[in-house]
C-alpha cells in the first residue's frame, strides 16, 4: 500500500479554501481572519499557519526562501524547505533578492522586499489584546468596535512603572488606521519595515486558526504615544564582526576566547552576502 | 553559539533523524502491523479517537511508524488526514441501530434489554500476569479453541435483539425534557474553525477528537469540585454501527439508495444530571438532563469524561473553568497542545534578544531614577 503525495500536500479542496481566506484577508487589512486550519507534517507551533499559507501560493515557478529567526540554516527552517521542496520540486534559494515567496519566523530579511515579493510570517500569538483578554469572544468584540484603550493603557502602565515602554518582539502596530493587530515577534526593529512595504506580507497562525495580511503600501504604525516615542532595539556603537554592518539587527555572542561581546548579523544571508562582495572587491582590487 | 547560525544545519538534521531510526531499529526487531492490530487494540482506538480518523490499520502503522508515542502515532494520522480530500457526509446515524458487544447502565439495576457485559477490564484485578511472558501460539489456538466450543454449547439466541436506550424509559416518565428532533447539519470544525459561542455539534466533535488524558482531567476536575455536574451513568454502549452516504448526484434521496460504506466501533454514553428547572407554575422542580459522550473505539473513561464536560458547558453560568466553553475547547486537542509546548525548543534567539535590550533598557531606566 503506497500513496503518492499530493502536489504541495494540501489536497486542492483545501489549498482554495485557504486562498479565499488570504483574499479576504488582504481586503481588510490587518483583520484576522479565521480559517479551518489543516493539521501539517510539522508540529503546531512550529510554522503550520505560515506553511499552510505557503503550500496553498506556491507554484512551480515560485522560489522559496524560508528563514528561522533569521536564518536560512536554522533546524526548522531546513525542516519546512524541506518538505516543500519534496511535495513541489521548486527552486530554493537564500538569496533574499531571488525568491518569490519567502516565509520566515520572526524576522524581516534586512533586503529591502519588492512588489515582485510575498513575505509569510509565522504567528504564534495572533491576538493582540489576548495580554489583557483571555476570551476570543469578547477580543473579536473589542476588534469590532475598534476598542483599544486596553492596549494603550498596557503601554501606559508600562511607562508608569519603567519609565519607559517594555514591550519586546511582537510590539502591537496600528495597521491602515483601523486595526490593532500582532506584527508576529519579530523584533521593533523590523516593525518599520511593514509600513508602505511594497511585498505583501500575510501571516498565518495555523494553532490559532487565523489568517491576516498587510497589503502593498498600506499604512502601519507602532502604537506608541508622542512624548513615548516608539523606540527599535539598540544597537549604537556596536556592529557585526563579521561583515562590519552596523545597521541591522544583530545577534549576541560571547567569543569563546577572548570571553567577550562580539556581534554578527542575525540575517545571515544578508551577512553571507556582504562578505561575497567584500571578498569581490578585494579580489578585483588586486586584479587592478 | 548554538545550533542555529551554524553552517550545517542540514547536515545535523539529517544525522538527528537517521539516529532516530536507529534507535527504532537497533534492538534488531521489527513488529508487523497485522500484529498491532491484533494485540494493542487499545491503542488502536485511542489513536483513531484522538486523531478523528477511523482507520485501524493506518492507525497501526501510525504506532509502528511512531515507536508506540500516542502523541507521535495521532499527529501522524492528523497529518495524513490533512491529505484526503472530503468527500462525503454520512446519513445520520442512530446508536439504537447499533450491534452491541457490551451496554450497561449504573443508575437501573433491571433496565429493559437487561446488562451486558461484553469486555472489559473493569472487573479484572491489575495484577502483573507473568504467564503472557511465556505465551506461545500454540497456547492461543488452544485456548481459542475451547473458548468457541464453550460458546457454541451456551445456546446462543438465535434472533438479534434491539437494544432500547435507557433514557426512553426515563422519558415516558416525564423525567427527562422531550426535545424536538434537531435536523440542521452539523458545523464542521475541519472545515470551519470554531467560533465562540460554540454550536453544540462543533463542541462534541472538539470534545470527540480530545486528547484522552486532557479529557479525562477535566472531566475529573469538574466531579471533584471545579464545576457544578454530578452525573450517574445512565448507559455505556460499546459496539459496531452501520455508515451510509447518499449518492453525490442525487439532491434527496430515499435511504434505500443509500450506500453502506461500511462499520465503526463506537463508544456511546449517556449521563444523567440532575438540575433544577422552575416549570410553569414558577415553582422548582427536579429534573434530569443529558450528558452526551461518544468516541471512536472502545475508550469508556474518555467518554463518560466528554458527557461531563458536554453538560457543564450547557450550564456556563457556572463560576468554574470546566463550564468555560474557550477554557476546555481551547486546549484540550492534542497536536494543538503538544505541538505548541514543543515549540518551546525551537531556537528564540531573536525574541530573546529583543527581551534582553528591554530589559537592559529599563533598568536603565530604573537607575537614572535612583541616582
Amino acid at each position: 500500500m503506497k500513496t503518492k503525495p499530493h502536489f504541495a500536500f494540501l489536497d486542492e479542496g483545501s489549498k482554495k479554501e485557504i486562498r479565499r481566506t488570504i483574499l479576504k484577508a488582504v481586503a481588510i487589512p490587518g483583520y484576522q481572519v479565521p480559517f479551518a486550519s489543516r493539521e501539517m507534517p510539522i508540529a503546531r507551533g512550529w510554522g503550520t499557519g505560515g506553511l499552510q499559507i505557503t503550500l496553498s501560493l506556491i507554484g512551480k515557478e515560485d522560489v522559496l526562501k524560508v528563514i528561522d529567526q533569521g536564518a536560512d540554516e536554522s533546524v526548522n527552517a531546513v525542516s519546512i524547505k524541506k518538505l516543500v521542496q519534496s511535495t513541489t520540486g521548486v527552486e530554493i534559494t537564500e538569496q533574499t533578492a531571488d525568491a518569490s515567496l519567502i516565509q520566515s519566523r520572526h524576522r524581516i530579511p534586512e533586503v529591502p522586499l519588492t512588489y515582485k515579493q510575498i513575505l509569510v510570517l509565522q504567528v504564534p500569538m495572533p491576538e493582540p489584546l489576548r495580554v489583557y483578554e483571555a476570551k476570543e469572544y469578547k477580543t473579536k468584540m473589542l476588534h469590532a468596535e475598534q476598542e483599544y484603550s486596553g492596549a494603550w493603557l498596557m503601554l501606559f502602565e508600562q511607562i508608569m512603572k519603567y519609565g519607559k515602554t517594555s514591550t519586546d518582539a511582537d510590539h502591537p502596530v496600528y495597521v491602515n488606521d483601523r486595526y490593532v493587530m500582532a506584527p508576529s515577534p519579530i523584533p521593533r526593529f523590523d516593525n518599520p519595515k511593514m509600513n508602505q512595504s511594497e511585498a505583501l506580507i500575510l501571516l498565518g497562525a495555523g494553532r490559532e486558526k487565523k489568517i491576516y495580511a498587510i497589503p502593498p503600501f498600506t499604512d502601519v504604525t507602532s502604537l506608541a504615544f508622542e512624548d513615548y516615542p516608539f523606540a527599535k532595539e539598540d544597537f549604537t556603537n556596536k556592529h557585526c564582526y563579521l561583515c562590519g554592518a552596523d545597521d541591522v539587527f544583530l545577534d549576541e555572542l560571547i567569543d569563546e576566547h577572548s570571553g567577550e561581546t562580539i556581534y554578527q548579523c542575525n540575517d545571515t544571508s544578508y551577512c553571507m552576502e556582504r562578505l561575497n562582495s567584500n571578498q569581490k572587491e578585494e579580489v578585483g582590487s588586486v586584479d587592478a | 553559539m548554538g545550533y542555529v547560525a551554524v553552517k550545517g544545519g542540514t547536515k545535523a538534521i539529517e544525522a538527528s533523524i537517521k539516529r532516530l531510526k536507529y534507535e527504532r531499529l537497533k534492538g534488531q526487531d521489527s513488529i508487523h502491523v497485522e500484529t498491532i492490530l491484533a494485540t494493542m487494540r487499545g491503542m488502536v482506538d485511542q489513536v483513531m479517537s484522538e486523531a478523528s480518523l477511523y482507520d485501524p490499520y493506518l492507525a497501526a502503522l501510525a504506532i509502528k511508524q511512531a515507536e508506540g508515542s500516542m502523541e507521535e502515532a495521532v499527529f501522524l494520522l492528523r497529518a495524513h488526514r490533512s491529505t484526503l480530500p472530503r468527500l462525503y457526509y454520512s446519513q445520520t446515524m442512530e446508536t439504537e441501530n447499533m450491534f452491541v458487544e457490551r451496554r450497561i447502565s449504573a443508575s437501573f439495576k433491571d433496565i429493559p434489554g437487561g446488562q451486558l457485559l461484553g469486555a472489559t477490564y473493569d472487573y479484572t484485578h491489575r495484577l502483573l500476569d507473568f504467564q503472557l511472558i511465556e505465551e506461545t501460539k500454540s497456547d492461543i489456538e488452544q485456548w481459542l479453541s475451547e473458548y468457541e466450543q464453550e460458546v457454541n454449547c451456551s445456546n446462543p439466541q438465535e434472533e438479534v435483539i434491539y437494544f432500547p436506550k435507557v433514557v426512553d424509559y426515563l422519558r415516558e416518565e416525564g423525567l427527562f425534557e422531550t426535545n424536538p428532533l434537531e435536523n440542521t447539519p452539523p458545523d464542521d470544525i475541519t472545515k470551519k474553525s470554531l467560533q465562540f459561542p460554540a454550536s453544540r455539534s462543533e463542541r462534541l466533535q472538539v470534545l470527540t477528537r480530545g486528547q484522552t488524558g486532557a479529557v479525562t482531567s477535566l472531566g475529573y476536575a469538574s466531579l471533584r469540585g471545579y464545576g457544578q455536574v454530578h452525573p450517574t451513568v445512565g448507559e455505556v454502549r460499546v459496539g459496531n454501527l452501520p455508515i451510509y452516504v447518499s449518492p453525490p448526484t442525487e439532491e434527496e434521496s430515499e435511504y434505500e439508495d443509500d450506500y453502506y460504506i461500511g462499520e465503526v466501533k463506537l463508544t456511546e454514553v449517556e449521563s444523567f444530571v440532575p438540575v433544577m428547572k422552575q416549570n410553569n407554575r414558577n415553582k422548582k422542580e427536579l429534573e434530569f438532563e443529558i450528558g452526551y459522550g461518544i468516541c471512536f473505539g472502545q475508550n469508556e473513561t474518555k467518554a463518560i469524561a466528554m458527557s461531563i464536560l458536554d453538560q457543564c458547558l450547557d450550564h456556563p453560568e457556572a463560576p468554574y473553568p470546566t463550564h468555560d466553553e474557550e477554557f476546555v475547547l481551547l486546549h484540550i486537542d492534542s497536536v494543538e497542545s503538544t505541538g505548541f509546548i514543543s515549540h518551546l525548543k525551537l531556537p528564540h534567539y531573536v525574541t530573546f534578544q529583543s527581551k534582553l535590550d528591554s530589559v537592559r533598557g529599563v533598568k536603565q531606566e530604573v537607575e537614572k531614577d535612583e541616582n
